[in-house]
């Protein structure tokens, strides 16, 4: 079994975000890219599944579209483990172009599963997974919160409003996987550093694909009111103020 | 012309984000002077699909089938996929939640309808089309463009006030046919708590942090909860330590919610965890440590011992309860 492992490149987490070019992008300045958190727990679980020999798989891709400045991001992954990677060289314009990449290239490499993030933490658009799934016309499943292959059998557990459920599905699928997948990141290790220099990254030329979408300006989220102070030896105020002032019980 | 919007149900009624797209669906149609069309798939109550109509619905489609029981993304954007263009849907309208996320995106390439997801305002154009979306995990709002034909929204729950007045809608009873090749997925095992607040559908929320200090101190939070007929939550350390379900985690890699009102008790306030509730209406914060980022975040702030404020706050609930 091949396993493909979708990334995007993301500012780190705890980044202050600022505007530039009057609001209409980031300002990219200081700014520390990592992968996204959930594609990160999604390369993780795919490397467990690949350490485990009775899973059947035998390869661990990471695909990305970005230019030559996410490189590091890419080596990044090889170093915490994937096989190789493929770098798909255009600027990541929205998530039907980015889906669109991956899906041609899910189609010349044939991979049995395929793996995305529910969703990145810079645009939020949660749609790259899915959509990859309607471009190849298989299966997806989202939400999964564990995958694991049991006798050749994907098996993943999906989380529902009030619960979870548990779904079989053939490969190949796509399974867009959110947090409990894997516990934490795994850690690229010296070794791993070592290795990944002379990992194969495969460059890709786009396809022509028109973007659907485009940030046209960002702005600040509303400022809050300054927090109003309660005295800790009279939380009943609290209680007061949330019926009659905030009105919200 | 129509705005077409896919409301979902759980145990017989539908789920108040369902409401909120309706009312969200009609003052889109409103800009663009067009009518809603709400979709319903499985089976609901007679008052509760009438209770569509008082949202803004001008007709509602009906579906029961067997095959939908459970959800498959491929079958379920293909049949919403098919009335959308049966309906000359150009706005789709989703709830931003697991279940919007599974299927908008198939949707959208269905339709080749660009998505504008996690909006939590009427567009603010509609020629460009233009709404407004979360970016950054909350830290910044975009203003997204939508080139398409057929455009699909997601809305984030509980960011559009419900709005009902008294409204017949036509419902028309639709039986669809499946193509049972594209069901590809089977459910083996559901687990699902019954009677319980849907944390992500909660008005309230009462959410504990690592200054709990053990799982043991949890009763006076819960019941505390209970009283405000409020759903519990927790931060991530405490459910990584095991303290409290997973479920239950709110933040960035949790779950993100928008209540009217989250009351955090013993919760720093980390970047990770404000994302993931940032959009709540009105923020209480309880924490020992004046510093704290998360009284940056707060409206209302306690500086103190939790074990010692929550009981007194339990005991003032009880009295404007009387």
């Amino acid at each position: 079994m091949k396993i493909l492992v979708c990334i995007s490149n993301v500012p780190d987490t705890t980044t202050k975000i600022k505007f530039a070019e009057g609001n209409t992008s980031i300002d990219t300045t200081g700014i520390q890219w990592v992968i996204n958190p959930w594609d990160e727990l999604s390369l993780t679980r795919a490397l467990e599944l690949k350490d485990d020999a009775t899973s059947g798989v035998k390869s661990v891709t990471v695909v990305h579209v970005g230019t030559a400045s996410s490189e590091p991001t890419i080596r990044k992954a090889l170093a915490i483990g994937a096989d190789d990677a493929i770098r798909v060289n255009a600027e990541s314009s929205d998530a039907w172009f980015v889906a669109a990449q991956i899906a041609e290239v899910a189609k010349k490499e044939q991979f049995d599963i395929i793996i995305c993030g529910i969703e990145s933490s810079d645009f939020n658009g949660s749609a790259v997974g899915g959509m990859i799934s309607e471009f190849l016309g298989i299966p997806s499943v989202s939400a999964v919160s564990s995958l694991k292959i049991e006798n050749g059998q994907p098996v993943m557990t999906r989380e529902i409003d009030g619960g979870k459920e548990v779904v079989n599905v053939q490969a190949p699928f796509v399974a867009i996987v959110q947090k409990g997948i894997a516990k934490e990141p795994r850690i690229a290790a010296m070794r791993g550093i070592m290795m990944a220099r002379t990992k194969p990254v495969k460059l890709m030329e786009p396809l022509a694909i028109e973007p659907l979408t485009q940030i046209i300006e960002f702005e600040k989220p509303t400022p809050r009111a300054a927090c109003k102070y309660i005295d800790a030896d009279n939380p009943a105020q609290l209680i007061d103020l949330l019926q009659n002032e905030a009105k919200v019980i | 012309m129509s705005v077409l919007v896919y409301t979902e149900n759980w145990e017989g009624k539908f789920k108040k984000l369902s409401f909120e797209l309706v009312s969200y669906a009609s003052g889109v149609a409103k800009m663009l002077n067009t009518t809603v069309t709400a979709v319903s798939i499985g089976k609901v109550e007679d008052n509760e699909l009438k209770r569509l109509g008082n949202c803004g619905a001008n007709k509602i489609i009906n579906i029961i089938n067997d095959q939908l029981i459970t959800l498959d993304n491929q079958a379920y954007a293909s049949v919403i996929s098919d009335i959308s263009k049966k309906e000359n849907a150009t706005v789709i309208i989703i709830s931003n939640n697991n279940t919007g996320k599974a299927i908008a995106p198939r949707l959208s390439v269905r339709l080749k309808a660009g998505v504008g997801s996690g909006v939590s305002r009427l567009p603010l154009n509609i020629n460009p089309f233009t709404v407004y979306k979360r970016t950054y995990s909350g830290n910044a709002f975009a203003h997204l463009v939508i080139k398409s034909d057929v455009k699909i929204l997601t809305l984030a729950q509980n960011s559009f006030d419900l709005i009902e007045t008294a409204n017949n809608a036509s419902i028309e009873n639709l039986n669809v046919s499946v193509d049972g090749s594209l069901v590809k997925t089977s459910v083996k095992d559901v687990q699902k708590q019954s009677g319980k607040i849907l944390l992500t559908d909660a008005d309230i929320v009462v959410s504990g942090g690592r200054g709990m200090k053990s799982p043991d101190n949890w009763p006076p939070l819960v019941e505390l909860a209970t009283l405000l007929g409020a759903a519990t939550a927790c931060s991530r350390p405490v459910s990584d330590e095991g303290w409290r379900p997973h479920e239950e985690h709110t933040g960035q890699t949790g779950k993100i919610i928008a209540p009217n009102l989250y009351i955090a008790v013993g919760i720093s306030g980390a970047t990770q965890h404000l994302a993931g509730i940032s959009s709540s209406k009105f923020i209480v914060a309880i924490n020992s440590d004046k510093d704290a980022p998360i009284f940056q975040a707060a409206q209302y702030g306690i500086v103190g011992d939790a074990m010692k404020i929550i009981p007194k706050l339990v005991s003032a609930v009880k009295e404007i309860r009387k």
